[in-house]
């Protein structure tokens, strides 16, 4: 194993051995120990991505077998790394975001008796995203895929306590299911057809691929390529979130927020994403399958957006957004404009985890409070949270310079450029996404950070308690949300840092980047793109450099979209406080059905868990309960013993019978092969 | 008469063995009560250095001496290593055992050294003779340390019991060898080979000589119709001898399956793969069955080797399809990794029952496994790990070895017997899993905490250890023991 090799295996196993460590010895190594061995996992793993980083830049990729876990025919089933341009930057934001979150987290969950639990799951779960983004192949990916998921699921219910949170995890668990049974059709598809798991070795194959169909219902051929993909990305719907699959992100917020900015904006739902534009040579050869992502991204970045303008829960606001912003990506997946998905996905990971730590940080000065209608004026007492807030938000509506702006602007212009089916509605719903996107952040901004002080009155918000402290609720009112008189106050350092450090990337990283990560060479070779859809070029060829796009950018109709948002929530929130309640009056459906949430929640839990339920007892009571284990398990467990017992008869202990079975035994031989 | 000096270099490692068991008798004669460990640390020495020979000679060449009576090959050297193996581990963990009945005389490490001796003269044999005097010799070692326990009625009742069914075991064989001789001529393997393949002899006495050693085969091997020894064996004899009978001469076993029906009568593979899958059938029910219903571990382990003995023949009964031997070689390696799995999984249960016995107590009934994880966490978890292993569950080194001969039994067109194998696996499950559910959900009967000493823990704790290792990688095990045939045929 070269050096390069042992390097590459280090990245992961040292989040894995962080978490092994706090996770197993946490009484042993203590709340310090924990954090510290955590931390010291997660930051080698950063500074080693750096190295690779500049190991990848210098011109050296590797794909390669480390381990081959086992062999069955033809299809080897293996543990390798395929180290690329992609990967790589992957493994950056996924270490660097991770590590803030490490960081910010001693602040956050300082109260906490699962403490040490806690960072044990975030550091597993940094080891399953970047066994995941690492992978050259399918099984390792999936390995990767469901690992995420479940330590999203083992987190979002941490507080297991609460009802809610196992209600929510349960949830999130249930529906990315459906996403990954698609997902591992995908995946058979691929294996059954290609006879490899192996991306290289797929990829290879794409065109044999492409001219085979396959009958889904007899008497109606598919393309298989269309089928295969479509697979894929069902599996994507469910851990990016994607229309119908979406319902469980809003609800994880029952995690803590650390784990919201980690897992549930910044890298695990981002996996969908990136595993689109790993798959780009096959998806590019499929127009079907790319129309279908295209409206499935367009949807969600709309109508997931409206949903965050009624949103009272500061972390449901951000929430809504990044379902609205996985939609964005999704859009420019479907465009082909799959180095601007990335980079969106990259940018968006920065200001998202900055928006979610700077929420996280709000809620520990409001003592657990989450209700934004108890807040108001709030930058008075927290400084930083409330400028690096400012940044995050300018950086979500695309303000130009901010990294927000480059990343979104391309794929609003990439989508501009597409002409597949399904490119005119995604424009629409793109460009009004802005609108949104801009009124519900500055909707969220000002009604925190400005305005009246509305804190310390009696009310009855939503809280990010603490698991184990339920029986102190009723004494202890203070610790969800401030008492009378009590003023927020900063956050300690280890929660403001990351924020600053999070806040710099969100600024200045698409300033920096767009030029070779989007116009450049940097995904040449990595992210294929068919001839039939030239979006990247025509955009590259619109391209003066990040300053000349930046100041163009202020006369675009999206900055006007963007700057009429934020406009109108000033007005609606500072100037006119009563607008938005006589808007809710005077629409009362619509308003109805964004507070129902397009009641996809109630048809599921009607008509999908309700006629599963019904399905189940069917099957459980007659299935199960008569046949299976009244005739099939108790039948011949029964009837085993009884043979069973039968057979001691045979042992006598007589030691003239056992001769005599014996002579029985070579008689059967020599009539067996002598008469017959 | 002229006397041809023979090449000795081919088994310096036996007469090494039989140096120093005639050594260790005779100084162990005149040495006094306090200088017992004399005996087992000579013996293991012996183990160790006839390691050293075995593999500082191992050379992949075939080589002949004593008049082509004795073979030298890649199979025997590796088949002797493991014999070295698993005989050393069971004086490891015998020695707590035996001391503790003040059973530990020196008899029972010379017997076992010659025990050793037999074993690889078997494994080593090229002429029907040879077969027939290593197999005597391991055998009357056996039958003398059965009856070890002089004193215990069911002791010496079990070995008179293996001692007649045994001399008639020899018997058949005997006469089995006798009518091949007299069918081709030769009693040397490779003129017997020869001699079927130019035609020459009665058909009709060749074959009747094929049953009669098939039947002293599946003596050795313990298996149904001639298994009726084993549970009574198994369940007379001191633990430590069980332990010793149930692990290394399976490997002897099955070496001299190998010398006697591939290297002598490979055509008529197609006879002889059927007798075996008779054998086979027959072992893999009633092994899995007849266990399901015993309240002995020992007996209960008795069982399942017979079981796991019948699996091992699927994998000996499909190397030759239609005439056809591509397969044989992966089919024959697939039969000895399991027979090397067994020996490794068979070590770890016998040794657990001996680390569960003391003085005046043994672990002998499931009952006494009763709450094994409150008494000790670690050792529930190792013989989890064994019982997971022998009932094939994946991931486990046990599970890899039903594959390798499942697949070998597929490939050879027998998928029916497959999957009747794996119903009766699935029925064999059963018993292993209730040996886990009542060290984990039962209460303990006795809370004493376990009292053996450090080396037999250690040891065990490997081997348990080995079990879970093996099954993550696999691949090489089964590829040396692959490799170690191909020299052969």
């Amino acid at each position: 194993m070269s050096d390069m090799q042992t390097l590459y295996l280090m990245v992961p196993l040292a989040p894995l051995a962080g978490a092994i460590l706090a996770g197993l010895f946490g009484k042993t190594i203590g709340r310090a120990g924990s954090h510290v061995v955590t931390i010291l996992g997660v930051a080698i793993a950063f500074v080693l991505s750096i190295v690779i980083y500049q190991d990848v830049q210098a011109g050296n990729t590797f794909n390669g077998t480390i381990y081959t876990w086992a062999t069955s025919g033809n299809l080897k089933l293996e543990v390798g790394f395929l180290i690329d341009q992609l990967t790589v930057m992957m493994m950056l934001v996924v270490s660097f975001v991770s590590l803030m979150v490490h960081v910010y987290t001693i602040g956050y969950m300082h109260d906490d008796p699962g403490y040490q639990r806690f960072f044990s799951y975030i550091s597993l779960f940094t080891f399953s995203m970047l066994m995941l983004v690492m992978s050259n192949n399918f099984l390792q990916l999936f390995f990767g895929w469901e690992a995420v998921g479940l330590v999203s699921y083992l987190l979002i219910g941490f507080w297991y306590t609460r009802p809610t949170a196992i209600y929510a995890n349960m949830k999130a668990f249930l529906v990315n299911r459906v996403g990954d049974f698609g997902f591992l059709l995908g995946i058979g598809l691929v294996a059954a057809n290609t006879g490899s798991l192996n991306y290289a070795e797929v990829f290879a194959q794409a065109d044999q691929l492409a001219a085979k169909s396959i009958e889904l219902f007899p008497g109606s051929p598919w393309l298989l390529i269309t089928v295969i993909c479509i697979c894929l990305f069902i599996g994507a719907m469910g851990k990016s979130a994607q229309v119908p699959l979406h319902v469980w992100l809003p609800d994880s917020m029952e995690g803590p927020t650390p784990i919201s900015a980690l897992i549930h904006a910044a890298t695990m739902v981002t996996a969908g994403i990136f595993m689109v534009a790993r798959m780009s040579p096959l998806f590019e050869l499929s127009d079907t399958a790319l129309s279908f992502v295209l409206v499935i991204g367009a949807t969600t970045a709309l109508f997931m957006g409206f949903l965050g303008i009624i949103q009272n829960d500061i972390k449901r606001v951000v929430a809504y957004s990044t379902l609205s912003q996985l939609g964005y990506m999704t859009v420019a997946l479907g465009v082909s404009a799959y180095s601007a998905a990335v980079f969106h996905l990259m940018t968006h990971a920065f200001f998202k985890a900055l928006l979610f730590l700077g929420a996280g940080s709000v809620i520990i000065g409001m003592h657990h409070d989450q209700d934004m209608r108890n807040m108001g004026g709030l930058w008075k007492y927290m400084p930083i949270t409330w400028i690096t807030s400012l940044f995050g938000s300018l950086a979500l509506i695309g303000f130009p310079f901010l990294s927000g702006f480059y990343s979104k602007d391309s794929i609003i212009e990439a989508v501009h450029f597409s002409h597949i089916p399904g490119a005119g509605y995604a424009y629409f719903c793109v460009i009004a996404g802005v609108f949104v996107t801009a009124f519900y952040s500055f909707r969220m901004y000002f009604l925190v950070f400005h305005g009246k002080e509305r804190f310390g009155q009696p009310h009855d918000g939503h809280h990010d308690h603490h698991g184990d402290h339920e029986d102190e609720e009723v004494s202890h009112d203070h610790h969800h949300g401030l008492a009378p008189g009590q003023k927020p106050h900063e956050s300690p350092w280890v929660v403001t840092v990351p924020l600053v450090l999070l806040a710099i990337p969100s600024v200045i990283i698409g300033f920096m980047t767009i030029e070779p990560m989007l116009m450049g060479e940097w995904f040449k070779g990595v992210i294929h793109m068919s001839e039939a859809h030239p979006v990247m070029e025509e955009l590259a060829s619109e391209f003066h450099g990040p300053v000349a796009m930046a100041l163009h950018g202020f006369t675009t109709l999206p900055f006007m979209l963007a700057m009429a948002g934020v406009v109108i929530a000033w007005f609606f929130y500072m100037i006119a406080p009563g607008i938005p309640a006589a808007i809710q009056r005077i629409f009362k459906p619509i308003y109805l059905l964004l507070e129902n949430k397009y009641f996809f929640d109630r048809f599921n839990e009607i008509f999908i868990a309700g006629g599963a339920r019904l399905l189940g007892k069917g099957l459980w009571k007659g299935g199960d309960g008569m046949l299976i284990d009244g005739v099939a398990v108790n039948g011949t467990a029964a009837l085993v013993g009884k043979v069973s017992r039968l057979s001691r008869l045979i042992q006598t202990g007589h030691i003239y019978q056992y001769a005599f079975v014996m002579i029985i035994g070579v008689f059967l031989l020599l009539t067996f092969w002598f008469t017959g | 008469m002229n006397f041809v000096v023979p090449n000795f270099a081919p088994a310096y490692a036996e007469l090494f063995v039989a140096a120093m068991g005639v050594v260790i008798l005779l100084v162990a004669v005149f040495l006094k009560q306090s200088a017992r460990p004399f005996a087992y640390l000579a013996s293991l020495a012996t183990l160790l250095g006839a390691a050293f020979i075995t593999w500082y000679t191992m050379d992949g060449q075939v080589s002949y001496t004593f008049g082509n009576m004795y073979i030298d090959d890649l199979m025997g050297d590796v088949l002797k290593l493991m014999v070295y193996f698993a005989m050393a581990v069971t004086l490891l963990y015998s020695r707590g055992y035996l001391t503790d009945r003040k059973m530990d005389r020196p008899e029972y490490f010379v017997l076992a050294t010659f025990a050793t001796l037999g074993m690889m003269v078997m494994i080593s044999a090229n002429h029907l003779l040879t077969v027939y005097v290593g197999l005597e010799m391991l055998s009357l070692s056996l039958y003398a340390l059965v009856a070890f326990d002089r004193d215990s009625a069911r002791s010496t009742e079990a070995a008179m019991k293996y001692f007649v069914l045994g001399a008639l075991a020899s018997g058949l064989l005997l006469y089995g060898m006798s009518m091949v001789y007299g069918a081709t001529g030769s009693l040397e393997l490779s003129g017997i080979a020869q001699a079927i393949y130019h035609q020459a002899g009665n058909r009709t006495v060749l074959l009747f000589g094929l049953v009669f050693l098939m039947a002293g085969i599946a003596f050795k091997l313990g298996v149904v119709p001639f298994h009726m020894w084993v549970p009574d064996v198994y369940h007379g004899a001191p633990t430590a001898v069980t332990l010793l009978i149930s692990t290394a001469p399976k490997l002897a076993a099955f070496a001299m399956t190998m010398r006697l029906l591939v290297n002598g009568l490979f055509e008529l593979a197609d006879q002889w793969q059927a007798m075996l899958m008779f054998l086979a059938i027959g072992s893999i029910v009633l092994g899995n069955i007849a266990a399901v219903a015993q309240s002995n571990i020992k007996r209960m382990l008795a069982y399942s080797g017979i079981s796991h003995m019948g699996f091992m023949l699927l994998g000996l009964l499909s190397g030759v399809v239609d005439g056809d031997s591509r397969l044989a070689l992966n089919a024959y390696g697939s039969a000895m990794f399991y027979a090397v799995v067994y020996v490794l999984m068979s070590l770890a249960a016998f040794g657990m029952v001996i680390l569960l016995s003391r003085a005046g107590f043994e672990a002998e009934n499931i009952d006494d496994f009763k709450g094994l994880n409150k008494r000790s966490p670690w050792f529930a978890a190792m013989m989890m790990f064994v019982m997971f292993s022998m009932a094939g569950v994946p991931f486990f080194v046990g599970f890899f070895a039903k594959l390798a001969v499942l697949q070998a039994a597929v490939a050879a067109g027998y998928v029916w017997l497959a999957v009747l194998a794996v119903m009766m696996s699935l029925i064999g499950a059963f018993y292993y899993l209730r040996v886990v559910k009542v060290m984990y959900f039962d209460d303990p009967l006795d809370a004493s905490p376990i009292s053996a000493s450090a080396d037999l823990k250690l040891v065990l704790s490997a081997n348990g250890l080995a079990i879970a290792v093996f099954g993550l990688m696999p691949s090489q095990l089964i590829e040396s023991c692959v490799a170690a045939l191909a020299g052969s045929f």
